[in-house]
């Protein structure tokens, strides 16, 4: 137990820990009592970073076709590559607030339709030359051309002109978005110099770490930049990625201390890893959730009531508990959790019951032949036996589910968002309206619940302009109240992000937007 | 006598490259069996109707099967892989990276395994029936019988975590003096020589016992030879032919078949750069690959051929 508290009191001096949680994994332990306040180390032995040594990662995700073009990025590889070369103009905190990194400083209109940043000064590329304000201009243009094939293009698509003036950048909109500084911290929008025009594989950023080299899917390599704009980061003299897709090799590289961090510890041996010497488990809640999801609009998922017998029928937190071994909360059906801004508490929980589903599926009248669920690992982990697991509870309240396995391979083109009745996964969007904006609106390219919803959409829109955060919170309560009865989503969970660090490493900070520190692990932590 | 051997080997040079040819046809064949294509991959959840098509237009992928066949293969013999789909990328400095990095790691193996699999064999025969002989194959035939991946996570939980002795990451890179590349390779080394070393020791020990019925194996032991000379000297020479067509078996399978064995111990090897290919549908670059991994079949088995010719008196001298 007096492990147990010296690794407590590790952890606040490492930032990770606030002294509310502090003392309440200590009384956890039966500490608090004995522990008296002089004990409590509070803001004590302020540490400051140290510099230097090289940080090894352990990186899962990351295939031999990635390329350094920060648009193309869509892996937690390419993601943290990024990271480490660039900068964008704002990034969203882990307490969900907006701060400023190349932008100093930003402001809207009235009525949130016009948006100006104000670009930092004096910050430099890699390749020495100075960052301009037309060199963020050009960017974000390029990310709003199709051609581009970004990932933020579907972000871009409400902008209608983006300009310079003097020292700002200034975004028009078609129609008002509050949130728009939330959007321009997607991790693809990294100013790069032109834009990129020259070469947009270039690796040429403003960030912590130059490129020094680069192998796709193996390792790559980056080294301090000596002329960083912001000196409080970037304590390394470099920093080294390795590409390990293998989980058990990942788990082996960190125990075996030839890395100091890995990112997607599997939730099966993570409860493990902590209990392993020199190694610690940090996780935490984030927007990213698995979901099965229905065509609402293909039979025999067009029956509300169906819909309905299938949310009551699943189980929710026999999944959190057997798939993600805890690491996780329950879902409540709809896309959003406690980690958003303007989440409604006042959402009932749906709660496993099979009399409820069976009622439901009665009322459906549907015809009882079996009802096909089509699935892959690579849907999420775990997909297979999460669906094994709803077969059997939906079998209970005598709904006839039949579970279709299919390979990994195809199964984002040929399945997800083409068979009416799937297992998926959603990394979760900064705020609400993103979230909606991209997977529930009725035009929406990747509504993989074919959900359209007239009133719906309205709301969606007209929450976006709202400025007043008692009426934008009211409306998001009636969105997500109509998304929870009338929806073709099921969202039995949402996943933490779990990484693994080295007790060598010191200065880690949880973060719920991304693995590994929103991608700042490098940029932040330093060796104790 | 060199006139019959050359035209033999020219015989089955030419034999080979025709093979080689109808490999690469059934290879793109596969690759257009396969559901969605590139430009589905690449674009992936962002795929719209219009940018779909644009990225095919793009990729030529709008041209007839049979005619995007023959461009390729008119590339391929005037010495050009192209470019890979996916990432731009030339195919050939990417590929002959890789194939350098399998073809180190397959000839380490190659290297300790087959000497080892030969002596094994005949000292299983030396001892047959009795415990070596016993021994060297109970521990063989556990070894090729436990899956790659379980054997090596067994010894990187041994060697690399627990005792720390080797790297439980191969990963190898340019700039890394030979030593520190045999040192990042010892783990997949060990579980390659254990992967293929029950086939070959086994197939040692069968050829000689085979050979040890024959007539002059009795006069050799009448003559009152040592059982180890008369195995090594007189018994193995005899069994090499059929020894040789494992071996190169095996060699082919070290090249061409190790993929899981470089996922578990993140070695940059062919197989995961295929594997990364195939699933995005690269169409280039897998049949890039294909060829080279025919090409190393066809090779290994051409010189198993000439080998045992060469070992083989009667077919040295045809009458």
């Amino acid at each position: 137990m007096k492990d147990e508290l010296a690794k407590l009191v590790d952890w606040i001096d490492a930032g990770g820990m606030s002294r509310r949680a502090f003392l309440g994994r200590a009384s956890a332990l039966g500490l608090a009592a004995a522990l008296g306040s002089s004990l409590l180390p509070g803001q004590a032995r302020a540490e400051e970073p140290k510099k230097g040594g090289v940080l090894k990662i352990g990186l899962g995700g990351g295939e031999s076709t990635d390329a350094l073009d920060p648009g193309l990025a869509d892996g937690p590889v390419s993601f943290n590559v990024n990271r480490q070369w660039g900068d964008t103009i704002v990034n969203v905190s882990p307490s969900k607030e907006v701060e400023p990194r190349l932008a100093e400083s930003f402001a809207p209109n009235d009525d949130s339709t016009v948006w100006t940043f104000k670009i930092r000064k004096g910050v430099k590329f890699h390749d020495g030359s100075e960052m301009t304000v037309d060199d963020v201009v050009a960017t974000f243009k390029r990310h709003s051309d199709e051609n581009a094939k970004s990932g933020a293009y579907g972000i871009m698509q409400g902008i209608s002109d983006i300009k310079a003036d003097g020292d700002n950048v200034v975004f028009t909109l078609s129609t008002g978005n509050a949130d728009l500084p939330f959007l321009l911290a997607d991790y693809h929008l990294v100013v790069q110099p032109k834009g990129g025009a020259d070469n947009v594989n270039a690796g040429i950023g403003t960030g912590p770490y130059k490129v020094k080299s680069a192998e796709p899917g193996v390792r790559y390599v980056f080294e301090k930049n000596t002329d960083d704009w912001d000196t409080t980061r970037g304590h390394y003299d470099g920093v080294e990625f390795l590409v390990i897709n293998d989980t058990t090799a990942r788990t082996a590289a960190l125990q075996s201390g030839q890395v100091h961090m890995i990112n997607r510890v599997d939730p099966k041996v993570a409860k493990l890893l902590s209990r392993a010497p020199g190694v610690q488990v940090k996780s935490v809640a984030g927007p990213g959730h698995y979901v099965f999801i229905m065509h609402v609009d293909k039979a025999p998922f067009d029956n509300k009531d169906l819909r309905l017998a299938l949310k009551y029928a699943i189980n929710r937190q026999e999944l959190v508990d057997k798939i993600l071994d805890g690491y996780g909360s329950v879902g409540n059906d709809i896309p959003i959790n406690k980690s958003y801004p303007y989440f409604d508490e006042s959402l009932p929980q749906r709660e496993f019951s099979i009399e409820k589903a069976a009622e439901h599926y009665k009322a459906s009248g549907h015809d009882g032949s079996p009802i096909e669920l089509i699935v892959a690992d690579g849907a999420f982990p775990g997909a297979v036996d999460a669906a094994a697991l709803f077969q059997a509870t939906a079998k209970q309240a005598g709904i006839p589910l039949e579970i279709k396995r299919v390979p990994d391979d195809g199964y984002w083109s040929d399945v997800w968002n083409v068979k009416p009745f799937c297992a998926s996964y959603w990394g979760g969007r900064p705020v609400q309206d993103q979230m909606y904006s991209t997977a529930y609106l009725s035009t929406a390219d990747w509504n993989d619940t074919k959900f359209k919803n007239k009133e719906f959409d309205d709301l969606i829109v007209a929450a976006r302009a709202e400025t007043d955060e008692a009426k934008r919170k009211e409306i998001y309560s009636k969105v997500a109240h109509i998304l929870w009865e009338e929806g073709g989503v099921i969202c039995p969970m949402f996943n933490d992000f779990i990484d693994g660090v080295s007790d060598t490493v010191a200065g880690w900070l949880d973060d719920p937007n991304l693995d590994q520190m929103n991608g700042f692990a490098s940029a932040k932590t330093w060796f104790a | 006598m060199a006139h019959p051997i050359l035209k033999l080997v020219a015989q089955r040079v030419a034999l080979g490259l025709l093979l080689l040819l109808a490999a690469s046809v059934l290879i793109f064949i596969g690759t257009q069996i396969l559901p969605g294509d590139v430009a589905q991959a690449i674009l992936g959840q962002s795929a719209t109707p219009e940018t779909l098509a644009n990225l095919r237009a793009e990729l030529g992928l709008n041209e007839p099967v049979v005619s995007r066949y023959f461009s390729w293969l008119f590339g391929v013999l005037h010495g050009d892989l192209g470019t890979a789909l996916s990432n731009g990328q030339p195919i050939a400095p990417a590929l002959g990276a890789r194939l350098a990095n399998t073809l180190f790691l397959a000839s380490c193996a190659a290297v300790i395994a087959v000497p080892l699999a030969v002596l094994l064999g005949l000292v299983s025969v030396r001892y047959r029936n009795r415990w070596p002989d016993k021994l060297i194959s109970a521990v063989t035939l556990a070894t090729i019988s436990v899956p790659e991946f379980l054997l090596g996570y067994i010894v990187i939980f041994f060697l690399a975590v627990q005792y720390r002795l080797l790297p439980s990451l191969s990963t190898v890179y340019d700039g890394m003096t030979l030593g520190e590349r045999l040192y990042a390779i010892g783990l997949p080394v060990i579980v390659l020589v254990l992967a293929v070393l029950g086939h070959m020791m086994r197939m040692t020990r069968a050829a000689i016992l085979n050979v040890m019925q024959s007539a002059y194996v009795e006069t050799a032991e009448l003559k009152g030879l040592r059982p180890f000379t008369i195995i090594a000297r007189h018994a193995f020479p005899n069994a090499i032919a059929p020894v040789v067509n494992v071996v190169m078996i095996n060699l082919a399978y070290l090249v061409v078949g190790v993929v899981v064995v470089e996922v578990v111990f993140v070695y940059p090897g062919m197989g995961q750069y295929l594997v990364d290919h195939v699933s995005k549908r690269d169409v280039p670059v897998v049949q890039a690959c294909g060829l080279v991994f025919a090409g190393v079949y066809i090779g290994l088995n051409l010189i198993a051929d000439i080998v045992s010719i060469l070992a083989n008196p009667r077919l040295r001298h045809p009458k």
